[in-house]
Order: C-alpha cells, then structure tokens, then sequence
C-alpha cells in the first residue's frame, strides 16, 4: 500500500515546494546579488554583476560600496537601532497587556471561549491599514480622545500625540496585540489544571503556584507572541509613515523612501539584506519553537 | 483573592477587547457624518456613501483588488492544502524541513523584505525569459506566496486531527489512494479550506505593502489607493469606505470562524456517535 503512495507522492509535495522555492527563497538570492550592483540610468535601474561578456565569459563587477554607504551614513543605523529598540517596548507592553488577556480567556468557560477567540481574531484580520487610520481619527489634535479629554475637563490644551514616537508605540500595540494574544492563549488552553490544583493542595498560594508553575510552562507562548509581535514590528512601514513623524524613522521607512524616493535598487537591497542578517536570529527561535509546539 | 484576581483578568480582557474596538467603532459612526469637517458632528447622513460610487478610481481599484483576492486565495489553497497533505502525511521525505521553514517564514517575515525581494526576482525574470510583466499576475504571485503559508497551517491542524482509519477502511474496500482521499478526507478537511480561503481573500485585500511594490507603475489595488489618500488625513469619504472594507472583512471572518466552529461540533458529535455504537 506504501508504495502505492509513491509516485503520487511527488505530485503533492513538489507543487508546493518548488512554487514557495522560486517565489519566496530565491528572491533573496537576487536581492543578494542586486545588493553588489550599482544604480544606473537605464530599466531595470541597476548595473549586471554578473554578465556574459564579448568573449563568453562570466563577468563579476560586484561592488560593495551600497554597504559601504549603510555603514557611513549614520541615518541606517540610527534607523535599525530606532527599529529595535521601539519594536522591543512594543512587544514588551504587548506581553503586559496580552497575558491576562490571553489567561482570562483560557479560564473562561469552554463555551464562550470561541466567541472571545473570535472576537479577538476580528480586527487581527481585518485590514491593517484602514485600522492604523482608525487608530488616528482617535489620537488626532481634534480627534476623539481630545475631544473626549476636553469635554471631561480633563486637559486644557489637546495632547499632541500625532507625529510622535509615541503614536508609533501607540499604533504598534494598537495592531499587533492579537498576535500576541493567540499563541499565549493556545498555550495557556493546554496547561494541566490538575498540576495548579496538586499545587494548591500542597499548600501554595495562588500566586506561587502562578509563578511556579503557570509562567514557565507558558514560555514557549510567551516567544511565539513575542516574535510574532517583535519581528513584523521592527520592519514596520504603515505605522512610522502615518502616525511618526520625520524623526521617527524606522528601517521599513527607510528602504521604502530608498526605493520610491530615491528610485536606488541596490541601495535598498542591501537595507533589505542587512535588515534580513538582524533578523535571522529571531527567526530561528520563533521557527524552533513553532516546531516544538506542532510536535508536541 | 481568587474572585478577585478574576475580576482583575476579566477586566483586563474587556479593557483590551474596548481598545481593539473603539478606534474601529468610532470610524464607522464619522462615516455618517453629515459634516465635511471630520472633528464637528453635522447629522446622520449618508452622503459620502452616495459619492464611493461617482469615484471611477476607487471603483477600478477595487475590481483589480477583488481579482487578485480571488485569483491568489484560490491557488493558495490549492498549494496549501498540498503542503498540508505532504507535511502531515509523509513523516519523512526530501524537502520537508525546507518545506516547513518556508511555509512558517512569511508569516513573520517583514512585508517590505518579501516586497522588495519578490520584486527584484520579477525584474529578473523579464530580463531572462521574458515574464511575468509587473501589473496582476505578479501581485497574484506574490498574494499566493504568502496566503499558502495560512492555509498551510489552517488545514494542517484539521488533517493533523482526522481519523486516518476511515480512509485505511475505504483503500482496504478498494479505493485507490487518491479516491478515498478525495471522498473521505477531503469532506472531512473542508470547513477548513473554505475558512482559509476566506481568510486568504481578506488578506489579499488587504494588502499594501508587498503589492506596492510588486504592481508596477501600471496597477494600483485599492489599498493603495487607499494609502495614497490616508497619507494626506482623516477624510469623510475614506471613512465611508473604510467601514464598508470593515463591514464586508468582518463577514468573511464571522462565517469563516462559523465554519470552523460547525465543523468542530459536527466531528465531536460524530465522533460521541460512532464510540456509543
């Protein structure tokens, strides 16, 4: 009967194998090469670093002056460490905020723990862009929240949040709280209620029973939400283009001006590249983890 | 101390739940503004509603948006459900952690770098064979990339969860491999592939990011439409849309996680059936 299985096999697994292969892994390959060229006047706009010349031979004119470049001006750096560091906070309020969100649910009755679920799937599904705008029409000088202040009585002057880092921090939590609710929830669900009640019987507080037992077996959540908010946050664009300011400038920005602004493929590449190196390592975890939890 | 530490989470969940909702609450009720002035309440009217309608650019870019939705949503559950199949069926084969990274890596992988390095591959590509020109196929492409990697694990977990016995039992009555797939599994294994094309064809709507720049100057889809005119502020019109966006989003979801839900129930209970017999 296995081998029955055999040839068809390859029908199943390689349509989808070698569309992912061509349409996702090998485009970093040309963005590593297209990374080496140099911009010209011409479609598309960049030199060949790798061409066939008059004698048929393979030419490299491979050029690391876009890195070079990342490395002198002091705006790509200022850039990736801006990224980090406001990717970083946002994941940690995510985490403050998500955790009892994610634990209220999984204490929830059985039966209107769909419903909650749902509830909180919707806006993670519903367009990113449209709620970002949302997201301003509160946070605007005459936006609600101001209105809403001022009315109470309780400012006197409306709160400039616009144009702020603040509003980046604000837009970030705004959009990927889901993210880091799901995971949390999915492994929080799974924990053994017996292990908090032998703790309980044993004489421990609720509390101590939360740190000792909760909270380590909820890590391999806390990492998936953690990556799942961390990483699409450092290469932000909507939030830092509609709600920073010009000094808040994040890299996803920065190789966005780079490529409409400055029409600079190769500069952009390299951004893209450099950016890809930071990320490699958050990756990797976020990809380990995701297999433990399938396997377990 | 445990009742209240309940009411603490409860009113933590709630609080997170009102601030998912009130930006998007708020939106929806401006979008009946009578007044242009988006801070100043003018009255119940729904004007700007009337005018979506008169805008042509708005109406094209939804037509391409709502093609490429279908088009990508329908090949990434073709590719998915493949790599689901693959991935839960055969425990070993060649391939299957590249297989696996690439069906986990869009998910987090930052929009601008798959846009930016998709696009360089078309570019490529041109120079070397000819195709695809940048306008709706590229889009297409780049849209099925990254929805094959949700419907992947949407309907991994279902077939992860089917009973492989029933199947066993049809190929052991003598049905071809492929034929009791298709007549057992795959009736099992469908409120999942409905799901995800749902969720895929939200997602491709929404999309900004990778299709600005895999769609050439030629094409705009309506998010970035949408975007060129956000870029510029808070306007009535925008907010009619926004709300119709939100509207017709949120069906696909509710009947999606309906879907789901259903299919849960009906297996639990089919399930409760078969053990008392």
């Amino acid at each position: 009967m296995k081998s029955t299985w055999r040839p068809g096999r390859w029908l199943i697994i390689l349509p989808p194998l070698l569309f992912l292969a061509l349409f996702f892994l090998i485009p970093f390959a040309f963005a590593f090469k297209i990374s080496f060229a140099e911009t010209a006047p011409r479609v598309p706009p960049f030199t060949d670093v790798l061409s066939f010349g008059a004698d048929h031979h393979l030419h490299l004119a491979a050029s690391l002056g876009n890195y070079r470049y990342l490395i002198s001006d002091e705006v790509y750096g200022v850039a990736y460490l801006y990224s980090l560091r406001t990717a970083f906070f946002s994941t940690l309020i995510c985490l403050a905020l998500g955790y009892p969100m994610a634990y209220a649910i999984a204490r929830a009755p059985k039966s209107s723990q769909g419903l909650l679920l749902l509830i909180i799937m919707l806006p993670f599904w519903t367009s990113f862009l449209l709620r970002v705008y949302a997201l301003e029409g509160i946070i605007r000088d005459n936006g609600f929240l101001n209105t809403a202040l001022l009315h109470l009585g309780l400012i006197s002057q409306p709160l400039h949040i616009m144009r702020t880092s603040l509003a980046v921090y604000l837009g970030i939590i705004y959009s990927y709280l889901p993210f880091m609710v799901l995971p949390l929830f999915a492994t929080l669900e799974k924990l053994d209620p017996t292990l908090l009640e032998a703790a309980a019987d044993l004489g421990s507080t609720p509390r101590r029973a939360f740190v000792d037992i909760t909270l380590p077996l909820s890590v391999p959540g806390v990492i998936a939400g953690s990556m799942l908010v961390f990483i699409p946050a450092v290469g932000e664009f909507v939030i830092p283009s509609l709600l920073g300011g010009p000094n808040n400038l994040m890299i996803g920005r920065v190789l966005w001006d780079e490529f409409f602004g400055n029409h600079d493929w190769p500069v952009a590449s390299a951004v893209a590249i450099a950016f890809l190196l930071l990320l490699v390592g958050p990756i990797a975890i976020y990809q380990y983890y995701n297999v433990r939890q399938l396997e377990a | 101390m445990e009742r209240r530490s309940s009411a603490m989470l409860n009113s933590a969940l709630f609080g997170g739940i009102a601030i998912l909702y009130l930006p998007i609450a708020v939106l929806i009720a401006y979008s009946f503004n009578a007044s242009p002035l988006v801070n100043v309440w003018g009255g119940f009217s729904t004007e700007w509603y009337g005018q979506l309608l008169h805008n042509r650019q708005l109406l094209e870019a939804a037509l391409l948006s709502l093609e490429v939705a279908v088009a990508a949503s329908s090949g990434a559950v073709l590719l998915g459900t493949l790599a689901a199949t693959a991935l839960v069926r055969f425990a070993r084969f060649p391939g299957r952690l590249l297989l696996t990274g690439m069906v986990n890596a869009p998910l987090v992988m930052p929009e601008i770098i798959t846009g930016i390095t998709q696009l360089l591959l078309f570019v490529s590509m041109v120079q070397l064979i000819g195709w695809p020109h940048r306008g709706f196929t590229t889009i297409v492409i780049a849209h099925v990339t990254f929805c094959t990697a949700y419907v992947t694990i949407t309907v991994q977990s279902r077939l992860a969860a089917a009973d492989r016995s029933l199947e066993e039992a049809a190929m052991d009555l003598g049905a071809s491999p492929a034929r009791a797939f298709i007549d057992i599994t795959l009736p099992i294994i469908a409120p999942a592939i409905i799901s995800s094309w749902l969720l895929c064809f939200t997602l491709s709507l929404d999309d900004l990011v990778i299709s600005s720049f895999v769609a050439g100057p030629g094409a705009s889809t309506l998010p970035m439409v949408i975007y060129s005119k956000v870029k510029l502020g808070v306007s009535p019109d925008i907010n009619a849309l926004a709300s119709l966006i939100v509207c017709a989003v949120g069906v696909c979801i509710v009947s999606a996680g309906y879907l789901m839900a259903r299919g849960d129930r009906r297996r639990a209970l089919e399930t409760q059936l078969a053990a008392r017999q």
